[in-house]
């Protein structure tokens, strides 16, 4: 690198070049693009001044696709051309969604399983990744009319659940657009930076996020400058809308008649919108709804609004305590609370969560702005050097199949990421030839409780007898939180990698079944853990008597014969049952019949096939893996 | 005479006056600076010097001025500023034997 005399202060920052970046919010409901420049970030506004695209996106029958508020006017026209909250299906696969299909506004393609879901919007047919890179172009766009130079590198946020499919997708989204993603940011976290919380002390803080839709609510934790996310938790159909719905539904109450037509519905939505809002600075007013043809003016006040919003918000509040217990932590234990949506800026809601929290949240920065306006504060320490080195955790564990479908975990849930861990395991057979490398994330003990990642062979294992191959499987999690697997057969160096770039993800509601799962079932799990585990080893007892007994049966006597098959036949009873008691004891009974026969194996000098029961078992105590 | 902070080579005075002539405005010299940046953690930095700073280490060699912000002294003690002049490209590189490291694209070092 050569330098060069600049002028004073006009010193070019180092890898900086001509790219900005800029820190994007990819909303349900709304997004939103925003920069920061020496650690103050703005968010990025259109001639008009308006800072939210709405996540809504139009593809007319013209060819053209419109986004934001000009696909909302398409809306109306043509309602069946416009999608909108398209991120609930980010990385989701068709088996995913066929259970909400009849309850999805669009038709969905049919798709072979295991495949991405597709949309079928007049005569195209677009995949949830290309829906999103079209609000991502806005985005970009916006930003680069607002800086008047291009802008290609971006911190996208996701939500702290999103599996590994949905952020694979979202970085694809963005690809697709022509943006680099820098990183991918939990959206709580992204709001806890905008709020300089990783420049406090340590501690734990609850994220409150209502949006336009869901409702999401996640306990952080900071420590070492590191984020974790302890505990996540929500209502994927709960936002600001159903408070819309409310307020009208109170309105066309209170004028009776015919069921109100659509119109109807959507001018007293319109109406009740306006309330909710005015009510947030104002005590009362009177709003207009129109009911065959009529209009009638409905006072609403703030204690009446109160009542109205009350069991919703209470239902966030009821969520609130479950992702705190499900964390293990009182009131007490948490450092502060933050809003995040503009939702949140309904008065009750704010008082409730004042008082549940029983301190007053953070919401001086615009709850709508927050999350992109921290995406932006980590975009600038990315690309200009700064100390705030942003970390995130894996949000379940990531594991191995071995023997018996039992599950290694390799990475657990909650480890600081980007992260690489590394364990050997070993052949089961003789001769084993390739194995078989099933990656899995989920917390249960047992592969088919959790959830298949990939799947792939290491072939070309040198002929070894068992558990004498070693191979080493590593997993390395990216800072995107994405996962490749690498298996390496140490002796011959063959090598075999994946990236896990799994076709469909994992829905919010089921991770957080699956994290709720392995907490209910912990000790049953335990239980078939350890049953399955006497079973693999009963079989592999079993296994490697038979190779003994091929080999070297002429060793034996036709009595000693006789007791061996005896304890063999017991065994193989035993593996079937459901007592690992008795299969224990069956292994064991098994070895002692053996003793003798192992010894005079190795008498007979025949070590090079290390086979006897007993010698089976040090070697593979020494190994340590099981493979 | 106390012995140099830091000294430049003759290609590379050749080089700093020769731009200085050509510079629209007058300098006082040039000014080395050290700041925390790039992927290895610091980065040189060098700049026209309207006028001496009260706290600048002055050094004088080979009819050049350099004046050492105060905050990088320390990180350059006994670096020599040079001129490479190559097919392509030109530019000054610094021989900091303090330097521990520098990151893969040569644009940030660390001690």
């Amino acid at each position: 690198m050569l330098l060069q005399i600049h002028e004073p202060g006009q010193t070019p920052m180092p890898h900086a070049g001509d790219n900005l970046a800029v820190g994007i919010d990819l909303g349900t409901t709304n997004s939103l693009v925003a920069i920061s420049r020496d650690g103050k970030p703005e968010v990025l506004r259109d001639p008009r001044g308006r800072s939210l695209i709405p996540s809504i996106i139009a593809y007319k029958t013209d060819g053209a696709v419109a986004v934001g508020d000009d696909a909302r006017l398409v809306l109306l026209d043509e309602p069946e051309r416009v999608i909108s909250s398209i991120k609930r299906l980010m990385g989701r696969g068709t088996d995913d969604v066929k259970r909400l299909a009849g309850s999805l506004p669009h038709e969905l393609a049919p798709g072979r399983s295991g495949e991405m879901v597709k949309l079928v919007i007049g005569d195209r047919v677009v995949s949830p990744v290309e829906v999103s890179a079209e609000i991502l172009r806005e985005l970009r766009h916006r930003g680069e009319g607002a800086l008047g130079q291009s802008v290609t590198r971006a911190v996208v946020t996701v939500p702290a659940y999103f599996d590994d499919a949905a952020r694979t997708a979202t970085k694809d989204a963005a690809r697709l657009a022509g943006l680099e993603v820098l990183r991918l940011v939990n959206e709580p976290t992204a709001a806890a930076l905008a709020y300089g919380l990783d420049k406090g002390a340590e501690g734990t803080f609850a994220v409150y996020d209502l949006g336009g839709g869901t409702f999401d609510v996640s306990i952080l934790r900071l420590e070492k400058g590191v984020f974790q996310v302890l505990a996540t938790g929500g209502d994927a159909a709960l936002g600001g809308d159903d408070f819309d719905h409310a307020i009208a539904e109170h309105f066309l109450a209170q004028s009776p008649g015919a069921a109100p037509s659509a119109a109807e519905v959507k001018r007293a939505l319109f109406s009740a919108r306006l309330a909710k809002e005015c009510l947030s600075t104002q005590d009362s007013g009177e709003w207009w709804i129109e009911r065959d043809g009529r209009r009638s003016a409905h006072p609403l006040d703030r204690a009446t609004l109160d009542r109205l919003l009350g069991p919703l918000v209470e239902r966030t509040i009821a969520i609130c305590g479950e992702v705190l217990h499900d964390a293990r932590l009182a009131v007490e234990d948490l450092a502060g609370v933050v809003l995040v949506g503009g939702s949140t800026r309904v008065p009750l809601v704010q008082r409730r969560v004042a008082e549940f929290f029983a301190r007053p949240p953070l919401s001086d920065i615009d709850p709508d702005e927050v999350v992109a306006l921290g995406a932006a504060l980590q975009a600038e320490a990315l690309t200009r050097g700064s100390d705030t080195l942003l970390l995130d955790v894996t949000p379940l564990s990531l594991g191995i199949e071995t023997l018996g479908g039992l599950v290694e975990k390799i990475i657990p849930r909650n480890t600081a990421i980007p992260v690489a861990k590394a364990q050997e395991f070993t052949t089961y057979q003789d001769g084993q030839d390739a194995m078989v490398v099933h990656v899995v994330q989920g917390e249960r003990e047992m592969v088919d409780q959790n959830r298949s990642l990939a799947r792939f062979t290491l072939a070309g294992i040198p002929p070894m007898t068992a558990g004498a191959a070693r191979v080493r499987v590593e997993f390395a999690v990216d800072a995107d939180g994405l996962l490749t697997v690498s298996a390496r057969e140490q002796t011959t160096g063959r090598e075999q990698r994946v990236e896990v770039r799994p076709t469909y993800g994992l829905p919010p509601e089921d991770m957080e079944r699956m994290l709720r799962e392995s907490m209910k079932h912990a000790r049953d799990d335990l239980a078939r853990r350890l049953l399955t585990e006497a079973r693999v080893e009963g079989e592999r007892a079993l296994l490697a008597l038979e190779g003994a007994l091929r080999k070297d049966s002429q060793l034996l006597s036709a009595p000693e014969r006789s007791t061996i098959e005896t304890a063999v036949a017991r065994l193989r009873r035993s593996v079937q049952g459901e007592d690992r008691d008795d299969i224990m004891q069956a292994i064991t009974a098994l070895d002692g019949a053996c003793q003798d026969f192992a010894q005079r194996r190795m008498d007979h000098g025949v070590a090079s096939a290390l086979k006897g029961l007993t010698i089976d078992r040090v070697e593979r105590d020494m190994a340590g893996g099981r493979g | 005479m106390m012995s140099q902070m830091m000294t430049i080579s003759d290609a590379a005075a050749e080089r700093v006056k020769l731009l200085m002539s050509k510079r629209d405005k007058p300098a006082a010299g040039i000014r080395i600076g050290v700041r925390t940046a790039g992927c290895s953690g610091l980065q040189y930095t060098i700049e026209y010097a309207e006028a001496r700073n009260e706290f600048d280490e002055i050094v004088e060699d080979k009819g050049v001025t350099i004046l050492v912000d105060p905050k990088a002294a320390m990180f350059l003690l006994g670096t020599e500023m040079d001129f490479v002049d190559e097919k392509m490209k030109s530019g000054f590189v610094f021989k900091n034997p303090n330097e521990k490291g520098k990151c893969g694209c040569g644009e940030s070092f660390h001690v």
